[in-house]
């Protein structure tokens, strides 16, 4: 097996695929809710994506992620044998579980690939857990019998019910808070805005949230500073205080301002891979 | 035969305004000609104060005096026989406040340059030498790990792998070099020369690991217990950029000099054909006076900015950075502007940086440091219109090695502990550079490299 090999590959939907990597250093030490930054070629971004499981015996990491950005276009080229040029991790912190008896988990669209390992992996460490995975529409549903197995319970929801519910996640769990469900913590894993709106909902119930950052970052150990936020008034980054932070604490206007920060260029670059050379580089 | 002239041969450049518009390198180095006509400048002093301001001790009089003779490869091996890396220190070295500062020439006139005819013979080497074939060392069996492929390791690793150590460096980004390759702009230390000596050392046999970081994909304990590594050297470097905590920090458009140079320097933001995405500011404002922060500012420039200030809260007198950064700096149109600190960034209603207020200062009494302390003039306070800040006011400790590796110990500062031999508190574990001191310099993280070479070999020869 070559370095960052790409040993399996699944087309989740229209825009969504799965990937196993061979990144054995990575696999030995991964944990739900770590991270990993990687970068297709020479010429490519580094760029954070969170593992969506790993296998130590087989040496892999799992990314599943949608093809939003130039790079995530340029990973979709890759076919099984193709390698990657670097995947480094397991970076951040894992997922705090200790003496938590029963959560919710909510997902929004691709955060659902995240939330993937950190429930079922809360699942096994022996905490109750309800998962509600939200969609756009049923095209994009994703995972689905993967959860079933491995959660409590599994409320799939989408904005225009043409599968499961139709409801926002918002919606869901206020309503299984209405019912009665006592949950320790409730982890937000998805679009910043519905993360905004998901530790409202908990703060105003008096529950514990916990909200799962991406940004901008280069080297993922502290040295670059571009993923920094403000929680509770202070400065923290995202690669190695986070990612995972009290969802209360979180000032998200600015994590969204900040967020979309190089939109315009990445707009340009993304052009660039599909209008101009389909996804292959001009000067490879 | 001793040249009487007082001032150094000036070192050939690029014109400053040809310059400060491409990223090649600004100095083009001393010919043989001028080369020997400045070691002919050295007055062979006896007590040789010039090597007493080296940290790693290079026999400065006696490789002038082979370049005086024409005998350039005899002064490269006495240069190789203390520093592992001559390229790099001729051209980064802060000679002025090292070898340069004690040289008796100084105190009449301009010193012998030093660096400059370190550099000259190094490149010298390599245009005339470099493709000799280097081989391996003999091995004597014994496993050492270097955590970090930066000025300290690489040096560490050069002196251990010449006395037969079998070296693996683990390196946490795709490159090696540490600041070498992410934080030193290339118009400054062509990235080419630290591949060159990156190479020679594979070349002898040291391994390189790269996309590995130690205290997430394996533990120093690991490291030493599992893979067999008897002795492991910790050079991590100083880690998580400081921000000034003035409101505004996080707008769009302020980011740490750390940041900056990275996308420039290792992502290549600046080369059409590499993805980085960097910001096009017109108006830039770096904070700080250091090295990084005339690095920044040079590299911004060069990125097409039309402004760019240096805002620095002391004077002229006290600013850090090296002479030759500052001179090339205001050459090419950097707009100092001393005694003048931040208090916040102000920004547009899409959060965009648009603005920095800065109020001006004057110097106090002296402080710890020794140097007179900066004091605010009260209502002095004005607007400096930039849409980009970039903040270069130094670094904090990075503390990943010592909370994964067992009963590790830290020193005052939150660095990692060590004793005059670079030996931490755990037998066997030694560490040197930015990850002990904070923030230095490129050839003293090289001579504590060096120094826990020494202190490793001893410890390993028991």
């Amino acid at each position: 097996m070559k370095k960052f090999e790409v040993t399996y590959k699944r087309r989740l939907n229209s825009n969504m695929v799965w990937l196993k990597i061979y990144a054995p250093l990575v696999a030995k030490h991964a944990k739900p809710g770590q991270f990993i930054i990687l970068r297709t070629d020479e010429y490519g971004e580094r760029i954070p994506l969170t593992m969506a499981g790993h296998d130590e015996k087989d040496g892999t990491i799992d990314l599943i992620y949608a093809a939003v950005g130039r790079t995530t276009m340029l990973m979709d080229q890759l076919e099984v044998g193709d390698c990657l040029a670097d995947v480094v991790g397991p970076l951040g912190k894992p997922t705090h579980m200790d003496g938590l008896k029963k959560v919710c988990v909510v997902g929004g669209g691709t955060g659902n690939a995240l939330a993937y390992p950190l429930a079922t992996g809360m699942k096994k460490a022996g905490v109750e857990v309800d998962m509600i995975e939200g969609f756009k529409t049923k095209e994009l549903v994703i995972l689905e019998d993967e959860f079933r197995a491995g959660v409590d319970r599994l409320y799939v929801v989408t904005d225009d019910g043409s599968y499961g519910e139709k409801a926002f996640t918002t919606d869901k769990l206020k309503q299984l808070i209405a019912e009665g469900n006592e949950y320790d913590e409730i982890v937000a894993v998805g679009p910043p805005m519905m993360m905004k709106f998901v530790c409202q909902i908990a703060q105003e119930h008096n529950i514990k949230s916990i909200a799962s950052l991406t940004a901008y970052m280069i080297d993922g150990t502290g040295m670059c500073g571009g993923c920094r936020c403000n929680i509770g008034g202070e400065d923290k980054f995202v690669c190695v205080d986070g990612p995972e932070f009290d969802g209360s604490l979180v000032d998200w206007d600015e994590l969204i301002r900040r967020s979309n920060y190089y939109k315009d260029q990445e707009a340009e670059d993304r052009a660039h891979v599909c209008r101009l050379t389909g996804g292959v580089r001009y000067h490879d | 035969m001793i040249n009487l002239v007082r001032e150094k041969n000036p070192m050939p450049e690029q014109a400053p305004d040809v310059r400060n518009k491409n990223f090649l390198e600004v100095a083009r180095g001393y010919t043989e000609d001028m080369a020997v006509r400045e070691a002919m400048r050295c007055l062979k002093c006896r007590k040789r104060p010039c090597m007493s301001g080296c940290p790693v001790m290079v026999k400065i009089p006696d490789f002038i005096a082979k370049v005086a003779e024409g005998e350039f490869e005899e002064a490269y091996k006495i240069i190789s026989e203390t520093s592992s890396l001559p390229a790099i220190c001729g051209r980064v070295c802060p000679q002025e406040t090292q070898c340069e500062g004690k040289c008796v020439h100084g105190k009449k006139g301009e010193p012998v340059a030093i660096g400059r005819l370190e550099r000259f013979v190094a490149d010298w080497h390599a245009a005339n030498f470099g493709d000799e074939e280097i081989k391996p060392a003999q091995s004597n069996g014994h496993k050492v790990a270097v955590i970090g492929a930066g000025p300290a390791g690489l040096a560490c690793a050069g002196d251990l792998i010449n006395k037969g150590y079998d070296v693996t460096v683990f390196e946490s980004l795709h490159k090696t070099g540490g600041v070498l390759v992410y934080g030193i702009p290339q118009f400054r230390l062509p990235k080419e020369i630290v591949a060159a000596e990156v190479a020679k050392l594979e070349a002898k046999g040291v391994k390189f690991v790269t996309d590995a970081i130690v205290g997430r994909a394996m533990t120093v304990d690991e490291l030493m217990k599992e893979e067999g590594f008897e002795s492991v050297f910790i050079g991590t470097g100083a880690g998580l950029p400081a921000f000034m905590n003035i409101p505004g920090e996080n707008l769009l458009g302020v980011c740490s000099a750390n940041e900056y140079l990275t996308r420039i320097n290792l992502m290549k933001a600046y080369l059409p054909e590499y993805d980085t995405p960097i910001q096009h500011a017109k108006n830039i404002a770096v904070v700080g006076g250091g090295n990084v922060a005339m690095d920044a500012a040079r590299c911004a420039k060069r990125m097409g900015a039309e402004n760019v200030y240096i805002i620095y809260r002391r004077s002229a007198e006290e600013i850090p950075a090296r002479a030759e950064e500052i001179h090339h700096a205001v050459e090419e149109g950097i707009d100092f502007r001393y005694l003048t600190n931040p208090v916040a960034v102000k920004g547009t209603e899409d959060g965009h940086v648009c603005g920095i207020e800065c109020v001006k200062m004057q110097l106090g009494e002296p402080d710890a440091s020794g140097r007179r302390r900066p004091v605010e003039i009260k209502d002095s306070n004005f607007v400096l219109d930039v849409d980009c800040v970039i903040m270069a006011i130094g670094t904090k400790l990075n503390t990943l090695i010592l909370d994964t590796t067992e009963n590790l110990e830290a020193n005052a500062k939150g660095g990692i502990g060590t004793n005059e031999e670079a030996a931490t508190n755990r037998p066997g574990i030694f560490a040197g550079g930015d990850a002990v001191t904070g923030a230095a310099t490129v050839i003293k993280a090289m001579g504590a490299g060096k120094v826990a070479a020494a202190g490793i070999d001893e410890y390993l020869s028991k």
